[in-house]
């Protein structure tokens, strides 16, 4: 008998803190699967963020580094630099990202630093306890919209794939989920991507991944799924926003 | 024939390898209850098990070893 499926290596053995039914496991795996099919982790250096995947530095076997909030880009930034050989990721959620950290954000994308981010989007604070995030859908309730996400008041989610897609500097900009089988592997393959284009040396590229908290949605595991097919989907629309490889080869032909 | 084997312990009983399942032979085992406290998943009928890893696609923890 073959192994069909096992927990890959880049993973430790230490027992996940998330909630019961939560996607940040999936894409652990998903990212420690691309680093074992690349051969990669005895160089590869992840960047954890703040909020719930704050622990992915127990996760990951491979060297991991803890940056203050939402400054992952730029803490991932400098070790590239210093160290262009290794391979440098950052795991972070939308509070991190898309809010506090938005600024490292765009201008790492904007001077294609040669690093894959990986960019959960669960559309609420996770680990404070379920507060509006940059995310949060229009009429969705938090903590802190008690009675939905009112846009006349706080703005309306920001699209980050949309967004970085306009600037010329990014490599690749592509948006997964993971509600659904078909969707795991197709974020599998999204996430290999990202990792193989920085040993190929050709740049920045982020992955958003449209993910579920059912804790602080106040959903089982089950509806949240559902509730990322029913309502995250139709306003973050999965795809390749940019992938600036491919359009040029698709220029040369 | 495949076989899937679960390490019990790890599960959390969120029950996505049940949703994902197509054959429907995966249950949260309601009677029992693991170190961590959770009543996990299990297998009800091997012999129908056709390897297929989509369980062990969708769990969050690992839990799931699959062979074929």
């Amino acid at each position: 008998m073959a192994i069909v499926f096992e927990k890959p290596k880049a993973l430790t053995d230490a027992v996940l803190h998330y909630c019961p039914g939560c996607p940040h496991g999936i894409i652990h795996r998903l990212v420690a699967e691309a680093i074992d099919t690349l051969g990669i982790e005895g160089k590869t250096i992840g960047v954890a963020p703040v909020g719930c995947a704050v622990m992915a530095y127990d996760y990951f076997a491979c060297d991991m580094i803890e940056a203050a909030h939402g400054r992952a880009p730029a803490t991932a930034t400098g070790i590239k630099r210093c160290r262009p050989d290794n391979i440098v990721f950052t795991y972070q959620g939308d509070g991190d990202l898309a809010s506090i950290g938005m600024a490292e954000t765009v201008h790492a994308a904007a001077r294609n630093e040669n690093i894959t981010v990986i960019f959960v989007n669960n559309a609420i604070y996770g680990m404070t306890g379920g507060q509006m995030a940059p995310t949060s859908l229009p009429g969705q309730v938090t903590q802190t919209s008690p009675y939905g996400r009112d846009v006349d008041h706080c703005g309306w989610p920001i699209r980050v794939c949309e967004l970085l897609a306009t600037l010329e500097g990014p490599e690749y900009v592509a948006r997964v989920a993971v509600n659904n089988v078909k969707n795991v592997k197709s974020a599998g393959k999204a996430i290999l991507k990202a990792f193989q284009n920085q040993v190929d040396k050709k740049g920045f590229s982020l992955i958003e991944v449209v993910s579920a908290c059912p804790t602080n949605w106040g959903m089982t595991p089950q509806q949240a799924l559902k509730w990322v097919e029913s309502d995250m989907l139709p306003y973050y629309p999965l795809g390749v926003y940019k992938d600036r490889s491919a359009a040029k080869e698709a220029e040369s032909k | 024939m495949a076989k899937v084997t679960f390490q019990t312990d790890l599960c959390k009983g969120c029950g996505l390898c049940v949703e994902a399942c197509p054959k429907h032979i995966l249950v949260i085992a309601q009677g029992k209850i693991n170190k961590k406290g959770y009543s996990p998943a299990e297998m009800t009928d091997q012999e129908a098990c056709i390897g297929c890893a989509f369980c062990a696609t969708m769990c969050p923890d690992c839990v799931i070893t699959v062979e074929k």
